[in-house]
């Protein structure tokens, strides 16, 4: 989230001796890691029925991955969260921008948004389920109430970031409002707007997986309430895993889409989360 | 005085107006799913007053209050540690993206192995999620220390101990606020996840037991609480944040002016 956006390339200190590279450390932590949860329950230190040898667990994770539910599981959740995530933004840009751009629209819905903003999307649970059932609606409503306010209040704040100087200027020439938000808004809240993706990318595969495990609608998280349910503790490990992957795999697309689209961006802008 | 008035109109309009609308909307509706208005807040006071809020909510607030501090304390001090030395850095951060990325809503099962249904296991489910965005802002914050007030400090040969709460911890504040808002958001989450998957007390059992017993009025009076203590706790984040970090949004603020 807000972490590791200024992690650019390391600095190296003026010593004469070189370290290890950063390569290899890096290796070395998942590997100690690795090494931990193997060793962990064969010693006897922890039951082997609440954390099975990593072994195991990839053992379970090989077995799972020959099987057609777990990949149209994977589908389920990869669908459900782009779904989500492609509406709260499109949704977030418009309102934002069009919230932004209208002082008194701004002034009056400031409020209500400072007031729904905090409302947990989790207490929306109930009523998902009443709605839609364990269908995957329920859970896509969710991950759309959470992921919208993150790019809504970052477009807000890309909008009011806009500069003084080139907003007259833009008035002088009586830029038409369409010309108005494409030239000059856009351009500005653009570095928000992705701000706003990212964090919306992670809270949107947060509440994504929570509906599938909570709810039940399909796909991993349904998985892994399953595997808890039947006491299947390696393959329940091995869908965290793949989860966790997930989420790996989400940053880092996220930050390489904001890194593409703000290719032109003079500087990377500190967020105001 | 009528600029405060003005103000204060603008500020409730729509608020008001949605409630308003809600009201009316749903005033003679036969819909169970939509219950009036007026028959949720005619139930609010005798489901939430008669017992639930001592047995229930202060609960659910008190394992929330604990797990939130405990992966604050714990967050700071392990940040300072992996932020201060390069080497540990680069050695557990692969580590520590991999468990962030990990929703934590998936870690209930898990830790119900280890902790049961319990209070315990509520409370290291909060501190499991509440954890890393409070440590890698504090590893981040910790970074991006001055490097000039980094060498003032060395050139006083400032001690470790003020050094710490002289340097590292006021310089990195910013960031472990923006890391501890995050948090916040994701506890209330665990909170209530935690005691919807398996529970026998909480907000979150409560909710689930009237969504499945259908009482509606009931359920929707829970999903008002549930908003209610959200925004009831971002209003006092807001507060302690604006105390402990007045001096950095005044330096903010005078430097967005200038610019």
């Amino acid at each position: 989230m807000t972490a590791a956006v200024t992690a650019g390339p390391t600095q190296h200190g003026g010593r004469r001796h070189r370290p290890l590279p950063a390569w290899l450390l890096g290796l070395i932590g998942p590997a100690g890691l690795v090494a931990v949860v193997e060793l962990v329950p064969r010693a006897g230190l922890v039951d082997e029925r609440y954390l099975p040898p990593c072994s195991a667990m990839i053992a379970a994770l090989v077995e799972q991955a020959g099987t057609a539910e777990f990949w149209t599981a994977l589908l389920e959740t990869l669908r459900g969260w782009a779904i989500g995530l492609a509406i709260a933004l499109a949704a977030g840009v418009v309102l934002g921008i069009v919230i932004g751009s209208v002082p008194l629209l701004r002034a009056a819905t400031n409020s209500t948004i400072e007031f729904l903003r905090p409302i947990p999307s989790v207490a929306l649970i109930p009523l998902a389920v009443l709605l839609f059932g364990t269908d995957m609606r329920s859970t896509l409503l969710l991950v759309v109430y959470a992921a919208f306010w993150q790019v809504l209040v970052q477009v807000l704040y890309g909008v009011r970031d806009v500069d003084p100087v080139a907003d007259q200027t833009a008035r002088m020439y009586r830029f038409r409002p369409l010309t108005r938000v494409v030239r000059l808004i856009w351009p500005t809240a653009l570095p928000y707007v992705m701000t706003g993706f990212r964090l919306g990318a992670s809270v949107a595969l947060i509440l994504e997986v929570t509906g599938e495990l909570i709810i039940g609608s399909p796909g991993l998280g349904r998985q892994i309430a399953v595997a808890q349910t039947s006491g299947a503790v390696a393959p329940m490990y091995a869908l965290v895993i793949v989860v966790g992957l997930i989420g790996v795999a989400v940053n880092v697309f996220a930050r390489a889409a904001e890194r593409r689209v703000l290719r032109w961006h003079p500087s990377v802008r500190t967020e105001v989360a | 005085m009528t600029n405060l008035i003005r103000r204060a109109a603008v500020a409730l309009a729509l608020p008001v107006a949605l409630v308003v609308l809600w009201w009316v909307a749903t005033a003679d509706s036969t819909s169970i799913f939509w219950p009036p208005l007026s028959r949720i807040l005619g139930v609010f006071g005798e489901t939430w007053f008669t017992g639930r809020f001592t047995d229930d909510v202060l609960p659910s607030l008190a394992r929330l209050f604990a797990g939130y501090l405990a992966a604050l304390l714990l967050g700071v001090a392990m940040g300072v540690a992996i932020g201060s030395f390069r080497l540990l850095r680069a050695l557990v951060e692969p580590v520590l993206e991999f468990f962030r990325a990990i929703p934590p809503p998936v870690l209930v099962p898990i830790l119900m192995l280890f902790a049961g249904i319990g209070t315990e296991m509520k409370v290291l489910v909060i501190v499991s999620g509440c954890l890393w965005p409070v440590l890698l802002n504090t590893v981040e914050g910790v970074r991006g220390l001055d490097e000039v007030l980094r060498d003032t400090a060395r050139c006083y040969r400032l001690g470790l101990r003020a050094r710490l709460f002289r340097l590292i911890l006021p310089g990195a504040s910013p960031q472990i606020a923006a890391g501890a808002r995050q948090a916040l958001s994701i506890g209330i989450i665990l909170m209530v996840i935690s005691e919807m998957f398996a529970a026998n007390n909480g907000v979150g059992f409560t909710i689930i037991q009237f969504q499945r017993s259908f009482a509606i009025p009931q359920m929707w009076t829970g999903i008002i609480v549930l908003g209610l203590i959200g925004i009831a706790l971002s209003a006092i984040f807001r507060m302690v944040e604006r105390r402990l970090l007045g001096w950095y949004i005044g330096v903010r603020e005078a430097h967005r002016t200038e610019g």
